[in-house]
């Protein structure tokens, strides 16, 4: 136990967490932005599960990590598309197509990578980073959290951006009317759907970039079911932080050190089952709706379909 | 008065002819999705250099006309039906229970400890009862937290059973892995329940009594959800909460029943699988049945009879592809495929039906 604190112990700790956190934090912003608009979206998991696979196709046949990332957020919006259509435009269960299109992109990319890679199993180069000069230079957090891939900036700058757009953009009143009054907003003549539909697609860019970032930075590999779960997490995120982005970011670096508290707690010499550490995040996120569950806040027309002139 | 029984007679004929028409849309809107789902993914096999035809053919055979292949489809639907059965229960009541899976594994891993343990001081018959009994116990505890932070404080449902089932999952592999493990494999697995101490088998075949149990499970959640004053109180509070408190209904207290029944029906299917068909628990091993069977729910219309008719659909496609995916090397991830689009043209033709009768107004 003596290693527990000790400098390589603490960078291990700091940039699992945010490894692990950051597309946790990417597909929880997405969830947000779709939940403000009143759409729930189930079908992140599968958003996630085929950016992470899109991203690393192209990664591994461009070699260039930025297609891969841009192949990630379009392969992420492939999943989002559907969504849109099935959803928004003819009006069918956001539940059912979400559950649908999560099974769909787990049944195909498990076919294609066993068509494509599962004799080879191919890994991509580690993805280089970007050091901040000076701030790179602290102890413990310097290395871990500003010498990283550049997306990684990217992907905390889009927090920033988004709480940007929810406050103080016309784009972001309509989100938030679309989620809260969708007649009063087609009454502004705002059309409802299209809101609805960029939501969305925006929603998948992002997921699908998280996964992306899974498998091109994290793993450096694409496996099936890689995402396990990550997708749903995000939703619990977009709940707990009730529209604001910078508590997504906050609560998704708290699940991302729970976990990498695995590798880190190796890297210390103590070993605990896989198994165990798995249940952690999903444990902290009952424990966390258990506590606040009451608080977690929902705009009132979430999940409901929109018809012009219905009652 | 011979002509009044003319007319009669004809709106007789023509109410007979709307019932009948009535009939024939519901059975096409049921088999259109499954025809256009067949076909669809077909497609996919084409995409991936897989001659369809061929595939199907081998999976009809295998999972249908083979007769080793029908006995093997017919044990899965046991457990396939009692999932169905519980599914039918949340939904119908409002409640979206997706934490079968997780249900479902717990109680396979506890019931498939308890089994051998109690085999050397207990007949077979208590037994094989305490492990049903057992198997339904830990599906209802596991649904127990989802159940009160949605009856008492309306947390969604949707995400807290999922969370239940990852949770779940990860926690029946622990305990094959450190609590339960047989110490005679060297692969983690729990102690297995002989052949002869299993469920019985039905006459001469190789059949679980696993299937009669599904079948009476279903049968009896659709008269229970359809001809009893409890169904009627759950399909109100699915139907409406709000007027459901209105009408004086415990609303809180029905929630918390549906999430028992429900998660009991997965559980048992847990305890049917493994004292049926596995005689023990393999670490790692989920086939999560229940996130395909809520499509196959969905087709079925939450309609008991009709449920068991997809069921039987979906395992010989399950068995068949099975069989299918050592010899053609399409590996059984397909059967996903086939359920997600299934979903989709399941969503598709409810909005062509709905347009249609709206154009018809």
């Amino acid at each position: 136990m003596s290693g527990l604190f000790t400098e390589a112990f603490l960078t291990s700790l700091v940039l699992g967490a945010l490894t692990a956190g950051l597309p946790l934090m990417l597909a929880g912003l997405g969830e947000q932005i779709s939940e403000k608009a009143g759409v729930l979206n189930i079908g992140i998991e599968g958003m996630m599960l085929f950016g992470a696979y899109l991203g690393f196709v192209v990664a591994y046949y461009t070699g260039s990590v930025w297609l891969g990332f841009l192949g990630g957020g379009l392969g992420g919006v492939l999943v989002a598309a559907p969504m849109a259509l099935f959803c928004i435009r003819m009006g069918l269960s956001q539940i059912v197509i979400g559950i649908a299109l999560t099974l769909g992109a787990e049944g195909l990319t498990a076919l294609l990578h066993h068509f494509q890679f599962a004799q080879s199993y191919p890994r991509l180069p580690a993805v280089p980073t970007l050091a901040i000069p000076g701030l790179s230079a602290i102890p413990v957090i310097g290395p871990a959290l500003f010498d990283r891939p550049p997306i990684a900036y990217l992907a905390v700058l889009a927090v920033a951006v988004t709480a940007y757009v929810f406050r103080s953009t016309q784009f972001g009143l309509s989100l938030q009317a679309a989620g809260d009054k969708p007649a009063a907003l087609d009454a502004a003549g705002v059309d409802v759907a299209r809101v609805r539909t960029c939501a969305v697609l925006i929603t998948g860019f992002l997921a699908g970039i998280g996964g992306a970032f899974m498998s091109q930075v994290g793993a450096g590999i694409f496996v099936p079911f890689m995402t396990n779960g990550a997708g749903f997490i995000g939703i619990v995120l977009a709940m707990q932080a009730r529209g604001r982005p910078l508590w997504v970011l906050c609560g998704a670096l708290l699940f991302g050190a729970c976990l990498s508290a695995t590798t880190a707690l190796q890297v210390a010499g103590v070993s605990i089952p896989t198994d165990v550490i798995q249940m952690l995040p999903f444990a902290a996120v009952l424990m966390v709706l258990v506590l606040f569950g009451r608080r977690a806040s929902l705009p009132p027309a979430l999940g409901t379909h929109y018809v012009r002139g219905a009652r | 008065m011979s002509e009044t029984t003319q007319i009669g007679g004809d709106a007789l004929l023509a109410r007979r002819s709307g019932a009948w028409r009535e009939r024939l849309r519901l059975v096409a809107m049921a088999l259109g999705p499954v025809l256009g789902a067949i076909v669809l993914s077909g497609l996919v096999l084409l995409a991936l250099g897989v001659d369809p035809i061929a595939y199907y053919g081998y999976v009809v055979d295998r999972g249908l006309i083979n007769p080793y292949g029908l006995q093997a489809t017919l044990t899965r639907m046991g457990p396939l039906l009692l999932i169905a059965a519980g599914l039918i229960v949340a939904f119908r009541a409002g409640i979206w229970n997706l934490g079968g899976d997780g249900q479902f594994l717990l109680s396979a891993v506890i019931v498939a400890a308890l089994g051998p343990l109690l085999v050397p001081y207990l007949p077979v018959w208590l037994v094989l009862l305490v492990g049903l009994a057992v198997g339904a116990m830990v599906g209802a505890v596991w649904s127990l937290l989802p159940a009160l932070l949605k009856a008492y404080q309306g947390v969604n449902e949707i995400i807290t059973t999922l969370m239940m089932t990852f949770l779940g999952v990860s926690f029946a592999n622990v305990l094959v892995k450190l609590a339960f493990r047989d110490p005679a494999t060297t692969v983690p697995q729990t102690r297995t329940l002989i052949v002869a101490d299993r469920l019985p088998r039905l006459f001469d075949t190789t059949v679980s009594s696993g299937l009669i149990i599904g079948l009476v499970a279903i049968v009896a959640v659709h008269l229970l959800m359809t001809r009893t004053a409890f169904g009627l109180k759950l399909r109100i509070v699915g139907a409406n909460p709000r007027a459901a408190v209105h009408a004086g209904l415990n609303v809180p207290l029905l929630t918390m029943a549906t999430f028992a029944l429900s998660a009991a029906l997965a559980g048992l299917a847990g305890a049917v699988e493994i004292m049926g068909v596995q005689g023990n628990v393999r670490a790692d091993w989920n086939p999560a049945y229940s996130l395909t069977v809520v499509p196959l729910v969905f087709l079925a219309r939450f309609n008991g009879f009709a449920s068991i008719a997809f069921v039987f659909l979906f395992s010989v496609l399950s068995i068949g592809g099975e069989s299918a995916a050592r010899r053609t090397g399409v590996p059984n991830f397909f059967t996903l495929v086939v359920v997600a689009i299934l979903l989709i043209m399941l969503g598709i033709t409810e909005y062509l039906d709905q347009r249609r009768r709206a154009a018809g107004k």
